[in-house]
This record gives C-alpha cells, sequence and structure tokens, in this order.
C-alpha cells in the first residue's frame, strides 16, 4: 500500500464537496489522501466528432504529475470520458498501476435531464474513485452486486453498490 | 478457476489498449494482436474462450480470419467488431459461425452482456458435452460378459458392425442377451448420442403394434384422445431395436418394409409424412430362413434386414463364462440389496458349471438373484440354487419318463418345504402313492 493518495481536480475544482471526496476514500484506503486542483491541458485529449475526452489520453499525460514514484494519482473531472471502442467510460484506471481517471458528467442527476443533487453526486463520485483506485491497486471485478468493485455501466449500477470492498476484495486489496 | 482468456484483434491500437484495459479489469487475461497473421500465431498457442475480431483490416480481414480460426480451435467464440457501414458484411459473419457483432463504438453495458452470454453459451455447450459423455458411459454401464472365444468374437463383431449404419439381425436362443448385444452396438455408434427405442414385436397385438411403431394422431381410433409419437419417430437420429422381428404379421412386415425403405412413414390417422433417420437393430430367435422358404416371411424384408447377422451363442456352448457372469449377478444383486458380495461355495461352483442353461444367461441371472434371497448368509451353497448338484440339467439327463417324474417330485417337494400332503395335492396323486415315489427314487426330503 502506497504511502498516499494524491486526487488532482481537472478544469474544475469541486470546492462544495472536494473534502468530503477525500474523505471517503480515505475512509477505505489506508493511506494520506491529499486533493488540490491540477492545472492539465486538457485539449489534445477532445474528440470534437464525439464532443468527448479520450481517457487514456488523459491518463497519460496525469501519470506526468504523481508526486513521487510511491503515490497513486487520481483524475477527477466533469468532462465527458470514453475509451475509442466504447461509448462513454465513467472512469479508467490502469490495472495495478499509477493512475486513474473518473469523469463526474454522467454521475450528476443534470445529465439525465433531473434536479441537481450535490450529495447523491458525491456518494457516486466516492464509489467510482474508490471502484477506479482500486483497479490502480490491482483488483479486478468482483461479482458481489453490493461490493465497490461490480462493473457498473450505468449510473442505476453506481447507485446500487456501497463505497466499500467486500470481504475478499478487501483481502485483494491488503494482499 | 482459472482466468478466462480473450484475444483482441484490430489494427488500430487504441482500440486494442482500450478494450484489453477493459477486461482486464473484468479478470480476463488478454492478448492483442494488431493483424490476422499475428492472431493466428496466438491463437496456435492458445486456446482462447474469446476472440474479439475487427472486421475491417489490411491483409485478412475479420471474415478470413475467422474461418482461419475456426479451422484452429473450433471451440473459440468468435465476436466480430465493426462500424456501422459494415453491418452486411458482419452479417455474413454470423452465418460462418460468429456468435455476435457489435458495433463501434460500443456501449459498455452491450460489449459486457455480449461476452457473458457467449460464456454462459460456452459453458452450457461444455455442460453438454461433459452430459453426453454421461450418457454415453452410462449406456455402456450394462457390460457383456463374457471370456469365452466365441464371445470375444462376438464382442469383436459388435465393434465391427457399431461403426457402420448398417442394419443388423442379432440371433439367438431366448436369454442369450440380444437386447444387451443391440444395445451395446448402439453405445459404440456414432448414434449413441441419440436414443435407443426398444420394441417388443412378439408381445404386442398387431394393431397396437402400428400405433407402437408408427404413432396416431388425436382421434385415429377409439381411445386416441392424444396425438403419439411412436417408436420410429422418437428413434430419430438413434437407433430402433425390433425384438422378436420373426413374430410380427403379414401386414405389418410390408408397413415395416416400405419405412425400412425409405425412412418415411404417417401417423395412423394422419396424412403429414414424417421422417426418421434411425438405424434398425433387431433379434430373433427364430429360424428366418426357413420361414422366408415357408413363405411365412417375406423374402425383400429379410433381404433388407439381413445386412449383417450375428449369432449369439447360448450359455451352454461357452461353459467358461458361467462363473463370470454369476459373479457380475452376485455383484449387481449385492449392490442393489445393499448386502456385502456373497462368494460361491466350490460346490455351488460346480453345479452352476454342470447345468446346461436352458433359459441361458436370463436364467443364470434369475437363478443368482433368487440364491441371494434365499441365502442371506455370506455364500451361496448349492442348496439356495433352484436345482441340485445331481441334476445337473434335469431336461436332457432325465431320459426315461421315471427319472423326469423323481425330478419332478423333487421340486415340488422342495417348493412345499418337503410338506408331502401339499406336495401331493400338487402332483395330483395321493399321500400315499407319493410316499412310496419318494421311497422307489431314494428321495431326500
Amino acid at each position: 500500500m502506497p504511502a498516499s493518495i494524491r486526487l488532482a481536480y481537472l478544469k474544475h475544482y469541486p470546492s462544495v464537496w472536494a473534502a468530503a471526496l477525500e474523505g471517503g476514500v480515505a475512509d477505505v484506503f489506508p493511506a494520506e489522501v491529499r486533493g488540490a486542483p491540477l492545472n492539465l491541458d486538457l485539449r489534445p485529449a477532445y474528440a470534437p466528432d464525439r464532443r468527448q475526452y479520450h481517457a487514456t489520453l488523459i491518463l497519460a499525460s496525469l501519470l506526468r504529475h504523481r508526486p513521487d514514484e510511491d503515490a497513486k494519482i487520481l483524475g477527477v473531472t466533469p468532462v465527458d470520458l470514453y475509451i475509442p471502442v466504447l461509448t462513454f467510460v465513467f472512469g479508467q484506471s490502469q490495472l495495478d498501476g499509477p493512475g486513474a481517471v473518473i469523469s463526474t458528467h454522467r454521475l450528476s442527476n443534470e445529465f439525465y435531464g433531473l434536479p441537481p443533487d450535490d450529495g447523491l453526486l458525491l456518494e457516486r463520485a466516492i464509489k467510482e474513485a474508490i471502484h477506479e483506485l482500486g483497479h490502480a491497486f490491482g483488483l479486478v471485478h468482483c461479482p458481489r452486486g453490493a461490493c465497490v468493485m461490480h462493473a457498473s455501466s450505468y449510473v442505476e449500477d453506481v447507485d446500487l453498490k456501497d463505497p466499500d470492498f467486500c470481504a475478499d476484495c478487501r483481502r485483494g486489496l491488503l494482499d | 478457476m482459472s482466468k478466462r482468456k480473450i484475444l483482441i484483434v484490430d489494427d488500430e491500437m487504441s482500440v486494442r489498449q482500450s478494450l484489453g484495459e477493459w477486461f482486464l479489469e473484468d479478470g480476463f487475461e488478454v492478448e492483442t494482436a494488431e493483424d490476422g497473421n499475428l492472431a493466428l500465431q496466438k491463437m496456435e498457442h492458445g486456446p482462447y474462450d474469446i476472440v474479439l475480431v475487427d472486421l475491417k483490416m489490411p491483409g485478412m480481414d475479420g471474415i478470413a480470419l475467422q474461418k482461419r480460426i475456426r479451422e484452429i480451435d473450433s471451440r473459440a467464440t468468435v465476436i466480430i467488431l465493426t462500424a456501422y457501414a459494415s453491418v452486411d458484411t458482419a452479417v455474413e459473419a454470423l452465418k460462418l459461425g460468429a456468435f455476435d457483432y457489435v458495433t463501434k463504438p460500443v456501449d459498455p453495458d452491450d460489449l459486457s452482456n455480449l461476452v457473458r452470454n457467449a460464456l454462459r453459451q460456452q459453458e452450457l455447450s461444455e455442460e453438454n458435452v461433459r452430459l453426453k459423455e454421461k450418457v454415453s458411459a452410462l449406456s455402456q454401464a450394462s457390460p457383456i460378459v463374457g471370456k469365452s472365444k466365441k464371445m470375444q468374437h462376438v464382442l469383436e463383431m459388435i465393434s465391427t458392425v457399431a461403426e457402420t449404419d448398417s442394419t443388423v439381425v442379432i440371433r439367438g436362443e431366448s436369454g442369450t442377451g440380444k437386447e444387451l448385444i443391440a444395445r451395446a452396438i448402439h453405445a459404440q455408434s456414432k448414434r449413441r448420442f441419440f436414443p435407443i427405442v426398444a420394441v417388443n414385436a412378439g408381445s404386442i397385438p398387431e394393431t397396437l403394434l402400428e400405433s407402437e411403431l408408427f404413432g396416431h394422431e388425436k382421434g385415429a381410433f377409439t381411445g386416441a384422445q392424444y396425438r403419439r409419437k411412436g417408436k420410429i419417430e422418437l428413434a430419430h437420429g438413434g437407433t430402433l431395436f425390433l425384438d422378436e422381428i420373426g413374430d410380427v404379421t403379414a401386414k405389418m412386415q410390408i408397413d415395416l418394409l416400405r419405412v425400412l425403405e425409405s425412412k418415411r412413414f404417417t401417423r395412423l390417422g394422419g396424412n403429414q409424412e414424417i421422417t426418421s433417420d434411425f438405424r434398425l437393430v433387431c433379434a430373433t430367435n427364430k429360424d428366418l430362413e426357413g420361414m422366408v422358404a415357408d413363405g411365412r416371411f417375406r423374402e425383400d424384408l429379410y433381404y433388407r434386414i439381413n445386412v449383417f447377422s450375428m449369432q449369439v451363442p447360448p450359455l451352454r456352448e461357452r461353459p467358461e463364462d458361467v462363473l463370470p457372469l454369476a459373479m457380475f449377478f452376485l455383484e449387481k444383486y449385492a449392490r442393489a440389496m445393499g448386502r456385502p458380495v456373497p462368494a460361491l461355495t466350490s460346490v455351488a461352483e460346480e453345479v452352476l458349471c454342470r447345468y446346461r442353461w436352458p433359459g441361458n444367461v436370463r436364467e443364470l441371472e434369475n437363478a443368482i438373484e433368487r440364491a441371494m434371497v434365499i441365502g442371506k448368509g455370506p455364500t451361496i451353497e448349492s442348496d439356495d440354487l433352484p436345482f441340485r448338484e445331481d441334476q445337473p440339467d434335469p431336461a436332457r439327463s432325465a431320459r426315461s419318463l421315471a427319472a423326469l417324474e423323481r425330478v419332478h417330485i423333487e421340486r415340488v417337494l422342495r417348493e412345499t418345504d418337503g410338506n408331502v400332503t401339499q406336495a401331493a395335492r400338487v402332483l395330483g396323486i395321493d399321500r400315499a402313492t407319493l410316499y412310496n415315489k419318494i421311497k422307489r427314487y431314494g428321495i431326500r426330503r
């Protein structure tokens, strides 16, 4: 387990709930969790035909901003992410790698035409952050529906999960 | 459980990379290839559970690659990746055996569901193979016991004929195990994953046999309340075992000949022609050639069924098989009765070997079953057997009327537990006469 996890807010700093997100992540990872805005140029990752950002490219430039070799870095951004073969992704990670990125674009109620709900957005963001960091710590998808490592294709799937690991995944994390 | 393996074949690096990471996170072991040739090299070192193949690639395209993949590993599930413009070609890929196709970019949920379904289908098909193998093993669960040269020859003939689709006639006396031979032929044939359907033509009246074989439509005759498939239809893909073929009537012989020639028939009361792909194995203890000569069996049907003829030897012609068969039945009934397998005393063994077994293997099986019911101990004594050591073959050794009478009196006395009054009543003589006969023949009670 690394000594620290760095949360890097890309393009927008969610001052309302950033501290709560860091707290949620710190609750499940025994590491020092700190967050700060990061001025990363996302334009090279933008695909005008899709009006989305290429998650892999963002992740590649994000990794250059790791504070140290042992730290994990998680990018948090409001832009819509994709990988070429999929229509969208909530986030992307390098399995057992140094970093990950999540998007809050499809986690917010507004995307689905519903009234804003910061509380719900925070809850979803915490789950996705833990999920992608879980991959970065080497965990794969979990078949248990309540485990945070369960695969989520839709926001409803995210809502069904707990913001924590099941016993098996926690064991895998500590191993 | 070992990780599922997936091979991603796409000329676009970004697709290989992003899909690779996606499936790594899903717990797959992932390999990628940028073209068809590289993919085929990787396939040689497989196996892969799923191969995702891009349709449009320079060099070998997805369709050509899919064909080659099937040649290397027919078990691998191929999923085609395509753009909207190439959907027609993707459909062609489906016709060639691809599991499904996805259009890029694909919805994450669609991709997950597709792969999940592909794996589920693979598991079901593997389970299907396992079950078929189990069924095949079970269908061979009644082994043909016989060390004698004659039975070894029968076993060789079974192996030879099982590989073919020819009609077989199994001949032999009653009780020699003709149905067992038919089942062994079926179990070793390529039809073994389909049913073997047995019909005893000798035990069913003609009108019922017709309905039994061909089935009937609702209302075909009084009492036909439902449509019913016949045995010929049920044997589709498998084997129809027609026992006692020599006993079928002249009209049924014509019907059988017709269905054997065309493999087509109609149910009773129906007009829809039904095709059934079955192999016919029949059995008889009759002299078919003699019946043909007498005009009691149709010559054309005889030649149609008598493609391969096998003779099952009676048990008296293979005495060395008696004890192995006895042991087999002892074990069988011990298992059924949930008790240890009893041993045969040397006297009992001698009695079994000396007897001539007019009822053949069936009689031996009955004798052993009866002995196990009567004898509860760890051994089977000669007294537990339904005949005595000194009368190994009553029917043959009793040459005079007196000898036959003695054997018969002994039997009745055994059946009445030595009660002379009861035995006399059964024999239809008075007690005094019976006493005299017991004394005259020196019968022990």
